[in-house]
Formats: C-alpha cells, sequence, structure tokens
C-alpha cells in the first residue's frame, strides 16, 4: 500500500463506493489507458471527464497535479513561517534588556567573581582563559570534543581510500579531471608570498597558544591561525611537499595525544576538585607565560587539536585524504 | 566523598576519550575496546543506582574546584542513574546485536569510526541525563547531533546519504533554537543553572515582568527539542534515517537518542520552569495534543508501510508520542509514565530492529514484507524477540509495553474529564492499530512460503546476536515482572527532581 496505491483505492472508491480492485479495474476509465496526447483521442478523454461525477474528477486533478500545487503551497508556507519568526524573535529582542546595560540581570555575583577573583583562584589576567578552561573547563572539554567528532564526520563522508580511487578511474576514466586529482599548481606569487606568510602564521599562532593566559586568544583562536599557516602551505607548496610533514599519520597522532592529555588533565582537575583535595598545581605568576596552572597545557592540547581539524576540513574537501 | 559517586563524572569523560583512541584503531581492536568500556560504564552506572536507592536521594558532583554559579555541575539521583545505566546497557546490545552488520555495512578503513561515533554519542547522552547547567546540555547535545548523523552516514548508499542531509538539517534546525531559547533566557535571568534559572523564573512570573520573552523561551525549546526527538509533525526525516541505516544504528538511534532530548525537555519543563510555569504558559496543552495525534498517525504511517524497519521507524513515531502524551498531562503521574514508555521503549525498539537486522541476513537482504515470509522459521531465534517486543509494543500483560499503558491510563484517570476522555480514546485507537500491523507480521514471519529463493537459508547462529536478543528478551519480562519496584525508582526519582 504505498502512496499512489492509497491514491487509487480513493479513487476507486469514490467512482464504486467499495474498495474493492477487480470493480475499478472493469470500470471504463480504468480499464483502458487512453492517451490523451493524441488530437484524436483528446475528445474522447474530454467526454470521459464530464461524465465523471465531480469527486472523482478531483482525485484524478489532484493525482495529477497534486505534487506541483503542494511543491507551491510549501514554498509559500515555508516563506510565510520564516518572517513569523523573524516577528517574534525582534519583538522578543525589543523586551530583553538593553545590550551591555550596567544593571543587567546577566551582571550578578557570578559575572563579579570571575572579574574580581580569576587572577586569584586561576592565575591568569585573562579572565575569559580563566573562565573557559577552568572554571568552566569541563564544557570546554565537551567543545573541544565537537571539533573532534565533526572532523570524524568529514572523514567518513569524504575520505577517499587512494587504492580505492585507482581502481575506480581504471573503470571509469571520466572520474579523472575532478578537482582532487591535480596538485595546485604553485603559482609564483603564490608560492613567493607563502614563504613569508606561513612561518608568521605559526609563529603568530604560536605565540596566541603560549599567551592565551595573559592575553586575548588562546587555544581555539592561535590554532586556527596555525591551521590557516597548514592550508596556506598546502595551496602554495602543493599536497606532496606538505605531507612530507603532515600526512594521516602525523594528524592522528598529534589529535590522539592533545585530545587525550586534554581529557587526563582535565580529568585531574575535576577529580581533585570534586573531592576537595589539594591538586599540586602551581599557578605560576600571573601575567607571564608559565601562568594559569594547567590552563598552559589546555590551550596547548587544544590549539594542536584546533590547527588539526582545520587543516582536515580543508583537505578532505580538496582531495579527499590527508 | 565515596568513590562511587565519582562514576558519572568518570563515565562521561573517559568515553570522550575511548572515542578519540577507536578513532586510530583498527576496527576489530576499536571494536573491542568500545565493548569493554561500554560494559564497564553499565556497570559503573548500575553501582552508582545502587548507591542513590541505598542513600535514597541524590548528590551533586562539583566538576572542578569551584561550586555551581561559577563552575559547572552534574546531579547525580535515582532517576539519572536508572536512565544511564538503562542506556549504556541497551548500547552494549545493540552494538552487539548488529555487530556483524556494521562490519558489511561500513568501509572497511571506516568501521572504526562507527565505534568513536557510538562512545561520544554515550558520552553525550550520559551528560545529557546528569547535566545540571543549560550550556552543558547544549554542548552535549551538540556532539549527540553530529555523532548520531554519522552512525546513518557510516553504512555507505545514496539512501543513507540522503536520509543523512534530511537528518541533519532538520536535527541542526532544533539545535538552533535551543540554542535560541538559552540565549534568551541567559539574557533575562542572567543564569545558566537549572536551579538558579528556577528561582528567577520563579521571580519574574510572580512579578508578570519579561511574559512575552518567556512564552517564546518555552515555545523555543518545545518546538527544538520535538523536533529532534520527532514529535508528529516534525518526524518525517525519522523513517529514512531509522529505515535506511544499519540495524545498530536504528536501534540506537530509536531507543536510545530520541529519549536524550525528551530528558532534557523535562529537566527544562520541571527543573527549569516547574510545573506552574508550564501549565499557565499551556504548553502542555500543545504536548498533549501533538502527542495523541503523533500516537494515531505514527500507528497509520506505520500501518501503510510494506518495509519492515520503515515500518518500525513509524512506530518509533507513535511510541514517542506516548512519551508526550505523558508529558502534556503535566501531573505527577504523568511524568512517572512517560519515564517509564522512555525505558520501556529504550529496551523493546532496538530488541525489534535487531531482529529485523536478523531476517534480512535470511532474506538476501531484503526487508520487505514479501521477503521476509517466513523468516521467524529461518531464524528462530530472532522470531522469539520480534514475538516479545510486538506483543510489548501492543501492550500485552507480562511485557514492558503493558507497564507503560496501565501508568498512562492511570495518569489519565486523574486529570480533567475533556483531557481522560481524549487520552483514553488515544490510547486505545493506538493500541488497536499497534495490534493492526504488528500482528499480520509475526503471521507473517511464522508462515512458511510456498516458494521462496531464500527458503533454505539458515541463519549461522552468531554468539553475539543471540546474547543480545537473549538479553533484551530477559530485560523485557523483567521489567514487566519487577514494573512495580521500577516505577516505585522511577515516582522517587522524579520526587528527588523536585515535583
Amino acid at each position: 500500500m504505498r502512496s499512489d496505491g492509497f491514491i487509487s483505492k480513493l479513487k476507486c472508491f469514490v467512482e464504486n463506493g467499495t474498495f474493492r480492485e477487480e470493480n475499478y479495474t472493469l470500470s471504463p476509465s480504468g480499464s483502458q489507458k487512453i492517451d490523451t496526447d493524441n488530437p484524436e483521442n483528446r475528445w474522447l478523454s474530454s467526454v470521459q471527464h464530464s461524465e465523471k461525477p465531480v469527486a472523482a474528477r478531483f482525485v484524478a486533478w489532484f493525482s495529477h497535479k497534486g505534487v506541483e500545487v503542494f511543491n507551491s503551497l510549501y514554498r509559500v508556507a515555508s516563506v510565510l513561517i520564516c518572517f513569523t519568526l523573524i516577528g517574534v524573535l525582534l519583538a522578543v529582542v525589543s523586551f530583553l534588556p538593553a545590550f551591555g546595560g550596567s544593571d543587567n540581570p546577566a551582571v550578578n555575583e557570578v559575572e563579579a567573581r570571575y572579574v574580581s577573583k580569576s587572577i586569584e583562584e586561576t592565575g591568569t589576567t585573562n579572565a575569559v582563559a580563566g573562565m573557559i578552561s577552568a572554571y568552566r573547563g569541563f564544557d570546554t572539554l565537551g567543545e573541544a570534543h565537537v571539533l573532534f567528532v565533526a572532523a570524524c564526520s568529514v572523514i567518513v563522508l569524504l575520505r577517499v581510500d587512494p587504492s580505492e580511487r585507482r581502481r575506480g578511474r581504471l573503470i571509469n576514466p571520466d572520474l579523472v579531471g575532478e578537482d582532487m586529482d591535480f596538485e595546485p599548481n604553485g603559482d609564483l606569487i603564490l608560492r613567493n608570498a607563502a614563504k613569508l606568510l606561513v612561518p608568521l602564521a605559526f609563529i603568530f599562532g604560536l605565540y596566541v597558544i603560549l599567551n592565551g593566559t595573559s592575553s586575548p586568544g588562546g587555544g581555539f583562536s592561535g590554532g586556527a591561525l596555525m591551521g590557516a599557516g597548514l592550508i596556506l602551505s598546502s595551496v602554495a607548496f602543493g599536497f606532496k611537499r606538505t605531507e612530507r610533514f603532515f600526512g594521516d599519520e602525523m594528524y592522528h597522532l598529534i589529535k590522539t595525544v592533545c585530545l587525550t592529555v586534554y581529557a587526563l588533565l582535565m580529568a585531574y582537575f575535576i577529580y581533585m576538585g570534586a573531592n576537595g583535595l589539594y591538586d599540586h598545581v602551581w599557578l605560576g605568576n600571573p601575567g607571564g607565560i608559565v601562568s594559569g596552572g594547567l590552563i598552559l597545557p589546555i590551550n596547548i592540547a587544544v590549539g594542536f587539536e584546533v590547527a588539526c581539524t582545520m587543516y582536515c576540513f580543508y583537505a578532505l574537501f580538496r582531495k579527499g585524504g590527508l | 566523598m565515596e568513590l562511587v559517586q565519582n562514576f558519572p563524572f568518570i563515565t562521561i569523560v573517559f568515553s570522550l576519550t575511548c572515542g578519540v583512541f577507536c578513532a586510530v584503531l583498527k576496527g576489530r581492536t576499536a571494536r573491542n575496546l568500545c565493548l569493554a568500556w561500554l560494559t564497564l560504564t553499565t556497570l559503573m552506572s548500575f553501582s552508582v543506582l545502587l548507591y542513590t536507592l541505598r542513600s535514597d536521594g541524590y548528590y551533586i558532583y562539583r566538576m572542578g574546584k569551584w561550586n555551581a554559579p561559577w563552575g559547572n555541575e552534574i546531579r547525580v539521583g535515582v532517576l539519572e542513574a536508572l536512565m544511564a545505566t538503562v542506556f549504556s546497557g541497551v548500547m552494549v546490545l545493540s552494538l552487539l546485536g548488529g555487530m556483524h552488520h556494521i562490519f558489511v555495512d561500513c568501509e572497511s578503513e571506516k568501521t572504526n569510526l562507527y565505534f568513536t561515533m557510538c562512545s561520544l554519542l554515550m558520552s553525550s547522552l550520559f551528560a545529557l541525563i546528569y547535566t545540571n547547567d543549560l550550556f552543558t546540555a547544549y554542548v552535549f547535545v551538540e556532539i549527540n547531533t553530529i555523532a548520531s548523523c554519522a552512525l546513518v552516514m557510516l553504512k555507505n548508499s545514496s539512501k543513507t546519504l540522503v536520509a543523512t542531509t534530511r537528518y541533519l538539517i532538520m536535527s541542526l534546525l532544533g539545535s538552533g533554537l535551543f540554542l535560541l531559547g538559552i540565549v534568551i533566557l541567559y539574557g533575562i535571568t542572567g543564569e545558566l543553572l537549572m536551579e538558579s534559572i528556577s528561582e528567577r523564573v520563579g521571580e519574574l512570573f510572580a512579578s508578570g515582568e519579561y511574559s512575552l520573552p518567556l512564552t517564546v523561551i518555552i515555545g523555543l525549546f518545545s518546538v527544538g527539542l520535538a523536533v529532534k526527538s520527532a514529535l508528529f509533525p516534525f518526524h518525517s526525516w525519522l523513517p529514512d534515517a531509522h529505515g535506511s541505516a544499519t540495524p545498530s544504528s536504528s536501534a540506537i538511534l530509536s531507543g536510545l537518542v530520541l529519549k536524550g532530548y525528551i530528558i532534557v525537555l523535562i529537566k527544562i519543563f520541571y527543573r527549569v520552569f516547574g510545573l506552574r510555569v508550564i501549565v499557565s504558559e499551556r504548553v502542555s496543552q500543545f504536548l498533549f495534543l501533538f502527542g495523541v495525534l503523533a500516537m494515531i498517525f505514527g500507528s497509520v504511517g506505520a500501518l501503510r508501510e510494506r518495509d519492515l524497519k520503515r515500518m518500525l521507524a513509524y512506530s518509533s513515531v507513535s511510541q514517542v508520542g506516548y512519551i508526550y502524551l505523558g508529558i502534556g498531562l503535566h501531573s505527577r503521574l504523568g511524568i512517572t509514565a512517560a519515564c517509564v514508555q522512555i525505558l520501556a521503549h529504550a529496551i523493546t525498539k532496538p530488541m525489534l530492529f535487531i531482529s529485523a537486522g536478523g531476517f534480512m541476513d535470511v532474506s538476501g537482504g531484503h526487508k520487505s514484507m514479501s521477503a521476509i515470509k517466513g523468516a521467524g522459521l529461518r531464524d528462530p531465534l530472532g522470531g522469539a524477540a520480534f514475538t516479545v517486543g510486538a506483543l510489548s509494543m501492543i501492550g500485552i500483560p507480562f511485557f514492558a509495553g503493558f507497564v507503560t499503558k496501565l501508568e498512562l491510563t492511570q495518569a489519565a484517570l486523574e486529570s480533567g474529564t475533556a483531557t481522560m476522555a481524549i487520552a483514553l480514546a488515544a490510547i486505545a485507537v493506538s493500541t488497536l492499530l499497534n495490534a493492526l500491523y504488528y500482528v499480520p507480521i509475526i503471521f507473517n514471519l511464522f508462515t512458511r512460503p510456498e516458494k521462496s529463493e531464500y527458503s533454505d537459508i539458515r541463519l549461522h547462529c552468531r554468539p553475539d546476536y543471540a546474547i543480545s536478543l537473549v538479553t533484551f528478551i530477559a530485560l523485557n519480562l523483567g521489567f514487566g515482572a519487577f514494573s512495580d519496584s521500577l516505577v516505585g525508582a522511577v515516582r522517587r526519582g522524579l520526587e528527588l527532581f523536585g515535583m
């Protein structure tokens, strides 16, 4: 009983007052198909149309045109729903407290403690780093794994086994010529610019990661910079030269080590904190590079993980593998 | 603090790490690691359950050095521990039962990623069950969304790609609405911790301030999570996704993933907003209505389906309707019934999907009604499991499904006249429809086909498949036999919820 079967049953019910199919097949409209495109037969079909009851004609019209009508209604409805949602949300925003107001509900004891005690309790002068990696470190651990699971899903979707690709090309020569088969052509200007920019991107990325505890930045933003450096080097110098120092194995190694170290540090921190034990972590000198206790190693781990993920996305979309 | 109190945190964090390791191991090693770890988490969750039952209370576990409004925390009570135990157990059994299919359906290079996704999914389910903080819930909802889409996608076919795309779009729409809700709620209360928000919302509700934003927030949460848990008008993605995935994925997605979001919704309704606000905002009436419609239309959809797995998927739509019916009754009994239904469906539907996988094995990989004719004779264990599952879904006494229907009926009898009439009628009609599509399948499974190319195939009985199905059958019968203590535990857990 698929949907067309259902409609034919419905048609049959309307015409004959019964669900039994054999009656339906005996009826003139069902027994022989009339080619309405043929001009000689057109008059026949029009005669039959006028003979049918209105409901049957509606059903016939609906089974023929129904999808089209439904699609246009669907489009109209979706636009209407979108505008309604936009209107409702705008109305809500007009009721919300003003952005950045000093007496907003969000300005409360939680925020006050983050601002006033972060140096003392987490050893960071960058209160944001203290907040995301120490106060709410568990959320950030989850967030790092969101990146991981996203990268894994992209691998599932796009990774092509190199041997498989070669075999595929033997079977179907049309596959040659896909974007992923060609190395970047190594444009001179791009290469010279990259020679200048790639080291800068890496150094700046490292700087942002290492200074994450004392200045704006940290693992996520520094990692994105390093990932951009990797992508740029791959575009400018070709896949082969990038694969020499960053291939499949390197990717898995860095990713596993970083995430495991992160999870272990976080687990140690949470276990000690929850059980009220002293955690032996030296908080360092607030404002210096070595500060924030566990936040520095966590930033480094997150940074490398983010860089890997960025490059992984690019490489999989570009060449179907790392 | 006792050692056992640390277990919930250990299950969450190290399930993540287990997933990371699985991503670099070979397929079979990853499988062993994943199964071993998930079994261990089941045992740990069970010991937490015993601990909470013994201490008859709940405890707050601080995730770090700082107390809750500043740091993160999780909350462990009877209900949470019960859910965690059942969910991790069902996860292990679903993986075991469909193990053969996982290795056939996934590309050999990517099989290990299946176990990565399962570990991460389990971690996110644990976190959703235990969380006491809305933002933590959102972070793990993200992991849950991506991992469950990947579980559908890992079976390598064009059908699953289309299904995954639909699933991903709908699921992300749900996440987006959920996030908007959290953002606006944070804007007007300045809190993320459930208890603190609850206090502030109570004050705001009493003073009548921000009444439009509060209504919109409740709407956003309800619609967002209803899309993700496939409540009736938003269910269109479900039959494709659950019908085309590999049996283990179908089992995990319909048994566990849908329920994770519903648990979050129950937490938001009763721990964040409280019964008073929910009732006066009339949101439960909408959920009640859609629950009833889901119960009927899900079953009608299943009746029209000729493909076994898609039919089971439509049956999930109708079963999710039962949960929302319980929530929509907005009484303590109703929520108890909803939680019992979450557990009952979590142990029944995976069994049906796993046995459907077995039938596909003995029917040349086909899953249409005509192809599986007589499959119960070729695969007797699968036939027995399917029969038990189907009878449970219909609501025959001694099986798990009966307990839910009993609880739901009791809850309905306690509510107002009109609600009671609609709810009872919906339960009756839905039970009838369930019987109308499950009983013919049972007959179909045990009728010897006159002429079939598959009649010679016998199932080479694999131990993992057998273990999984036998345990599922035992669980189902046990659920029916010990329903009193189970319902008692759920009720106690909900009392600890502050209901």
